[in-house]
C-alpha cells in the first residue's frame, strides 16, 4: 500500500508538472508580476540609495507576499473545473497527501524560482551580498509557509466563480507572521543583529503550516466539492 | 443528556429554547449596564495623571476582552458544526461573526479615541493594536466567505474550517507582532503599564462593565440566532405559523 501511494504521489506530480509545462503564463506571470511591482517601488519613491536599501527588505518580502497570493487562485481551479479533483478525493490513497503533492508542485513553480530571482531584485535595491544570501534563506524557508497557508483559502473558494479577490481577504491576515519575520531578519542582518531566532521561527511555521495546513486544505476541498 | 442535546440541536427547537433564555439576559445587560456606566463615569473618581479621559477603558477593555471571546466562542460552535454537523451550532458560529467583529472595531475606535489626547496620535504601530486590526481582518474575512456561498450549508463547512484556522493563528500573529514590535523599536508607550496598581474604586466598576458585555454579547446572539433560523426555515409551516403569531 505504501508502495502504491508513493507511486500515485509520483503520478500526481508528473501530471502537474506536464501540465504546467504545457501552460506556462500560469506561473511566469506571478514572477514578471513579482519583478515588475518591486521595480515599481524605486520609480514611485525616487532613486536615493540610502531609503532604498533600508526598505528593501520589507518591499521584496510584500511583493513576494503578493505574488504568491496571485499565483493561489490557479492551484486547485482547473482540477476542479474538468473533474479530477473530485475523482482525487475519491482515490483509495491519504487526500491530505496528495494535496501536499499539489502543494509541492505550486512551491516548485512559483516559490522557488521567487528565490532564484530575488537576487536581482536585491541588486535593484543596493542590497549587499550578505543581505542578499539571508534573504535567500528567509525566502527558501518562508515561500513553502506561503504556499501552504494559502492553498488553505484556494480550497475554501475553489467552487466559487469570482474566488480570487476573496482569497487574498482570507489569506492575508495569516501571512502576517512569515511577513514579520522573513523582512524583520534582513532588516536585523544590514544592521548586524543575531538573525538565528527570526530564521527559527521562520522554520517552525514551516514546521507547523507543513503538518497541519494540508489537512485543512483537503478538508476545505472535500467541502468545496460538496 | 445526548437526547436534549440532539433535541435542541433542531432549528425549530432552538428557536423556542432561545426566544426562553432571551429575557435572563437581556434584563441583567441593561441593568449592569447602567450601573456599570454611572460608576465608571460619574462614582469613580479621576485619575491623577490622565484625569477624566481614561474612563474609555470601561468601555474600551471589556470590548477588546470580548473581541478575543466571541472568536473562541465562534471556533467552538464552527467546529461543533464540523463535529456533529448540527445546524444550531451553524447558526451560532454565524451569528458570532458580525458581534466579534463590532467588538473589535469598538475597542480599536475607543482605543484611537484615548491615544489622541494620552500618545498624541490617533494610532501607534503597537503590538496591541495591531494585532487587535489583523483580528478584524480576520472576522472580515470570515463574514465574506460566508456571504460569497449561496448554499448555506457548504457556506457553514467552508466557514468553519475558516475559523478554526483562525484560532490556530491567532496567537502564532500576537506573538509574532509582539515580538516585532520589540525587535523593531525600543517600547515608547508604557502608559498601559501603571494599570496593574488599578484602584478598587475603578476595578469594581470595570469588572461590572465587562459583565455587562458579556450579557450583551448573550442576549444579541441569541435575537442574531432566531433572525437566522426565521431566514433559513422561512419555507417551512413553523416560520409561518410565528410570522403570523408576530
Amino acid at each position: 500500500m505504501i508502495n502504491s501511494s508513493q507511486h500515485a504521489l509520483k503520478t500526481l506530480l508528473w501530471r502537474d508538472f506536464t501540465l504546467a509545462a504545457r501552460n506556462k503564463s500560469e506561473w511566469l506571470n506571478p514572477l514578471l508580476f513579482f519583478v515588475f511591482a518591486a521595480v515599481l517601488f524605486p520609480l514611485g519613491i525616487g532613486p536615493d540609495t540610502v531609503i532604498l536599501k533600508q526598505i528593501a527588505p520589507g518591499i521584496i518580502w510584500v511583493v513576494a507576499l503578493l505574488a504568491a497570493l496571485l499565483s493561489l487562485d490557479t492551484m486547485f481551479r482547473a482540477d476542479y473545473e474538468d473533474g479530477s479533483l473530485e475523482q482525487l478525493t475519491l482515490s483509495p490513497y491519504p487526500f491530505g497527501m496528495l494535496v501536499l503533492g499539489k502543494i509541492a508542485v505550486h512551491w516548485l513553480l512559483t516559490g522557488l524560482p521567487l528565490i532564484l530571482l530575488s537576487p536581482l531584485l536585491a541588486t535593484f535595491f543596493h542590497l549587499d551580498f550578505d543581505a542578499t544570501l539571508i534573504l535567500m534563506q528567509t525566502l527558501l524557508l518562508g515561500t513553502p509557509v506561503l504556499s501552504l497557508v494559502g492553498a488553505i483559502g484556494s480550497a475554501l473558494t475553489v467552487g466559487l466563480k469570482r474566488g480570487s479577490m476573496l482569497i487574498s481577504l482570507l489569506v492575508l491576515p495569516l501571512y502576517v507572521p512569515v511577513l514579520i519575520f522573513g523582512a524583520n531578519a534582513v532588516a536585523a542582518s544590514t544592521v548586524g543583529l543575531d538573525i538565528s531566532g527570526h530564521l527559527m521561527l521562520i522554520a517552525a511555521l514551516l514546521a507547523l503550516a507543513l503538518t497541519l495546513a494540508p489537512l485543512a486544505t483537503a478538508a476545505a476541498l472535500r467541502a468545496s466539492i460538496g | 443528556m445526548l437526547q436534549t442535546i440532539t433535541k435542541l440541536a433542531s432549528l425549530r427547537n432552538f428557536y423556542f429554547f432561545c426566544g426562553k433564555l432571551l429575557p435572563w439576559f437581556a434584563w441583567p445587560t441593561l441593568i449592569l449596564m447602567l450601573v456599570g456606566l454611572y460608576w465608571g463615569l460619574v462614582e469613580a473618581p479621576a485619575d491623577y495623571q490622565q484625569k477624566d479621559s481614561y474612563r474609555i477603558i470601561f468601555v474600551h477593555v471589556p470590548a477588546a476582552w470580548m473581541s478575543l471571546f466571541v472568536y473562541m466562542v465562534m471556533a467552538v460552535s464552527a467546529a461543533a458544526s464540523l463535529i456533529w454537523k448540527t445546524k444550531a451550532s451553524e447558526v451560532v458560529a454565524n451569528s458570532c461573526a458580525p458581534i466579534g467583529a463590532a467588538f473589535t472595531f469598538l475597542a480599536l475606535a475607543t482605543g484611537s479615541l484615548w491615544g489622541k489626547p494620552m500618545w498624541g496620535t490617533w494610532w501607534e504601530w503597537d503590538a496591541r493594536l495591531t494585532s487587535e486590526l489583523v483580528l478584524l481582518f480576520l472576522y472580515l474575512g470570515y463574514m465574506a466567505l460566508q456571504s460569497a456561498f449561496e448554499d448555506k450549508r457548504t457556506a457553514a463547512r467552508a466557514t468553519a474550517i475558516l475559523a478554526i484556522v483562525g484560532v490556530v493563528n491567532i496567537p502564532i500573529i500576537h506573538y509574532s507582532v509582539e515580538w516585532w514590535f520589540t525587535l523593531h523599536q525600543g517600547p515608547t508607550v508604557q502608559v498601559m503599564q501603571d494599570k496593574q496598581a488599578m484602584d478598587k474604586s475603578m476595578l469594581i466598576p470595570l469588572m461590572i462593565m465587562a459583565t455587562a458585555f458579556k450579557f450583551y454579547f448573550a442576549t444579541v446572539l441569541l435575537m442574531r440566532s432566531r433572525n437566522e433560523i426565521l431566514e433559513r426555515e422561512s419555507h417551512t409551516k413553523w416560520v409561518q405559523e410565528e410570522r403570523e403569531r408576530l
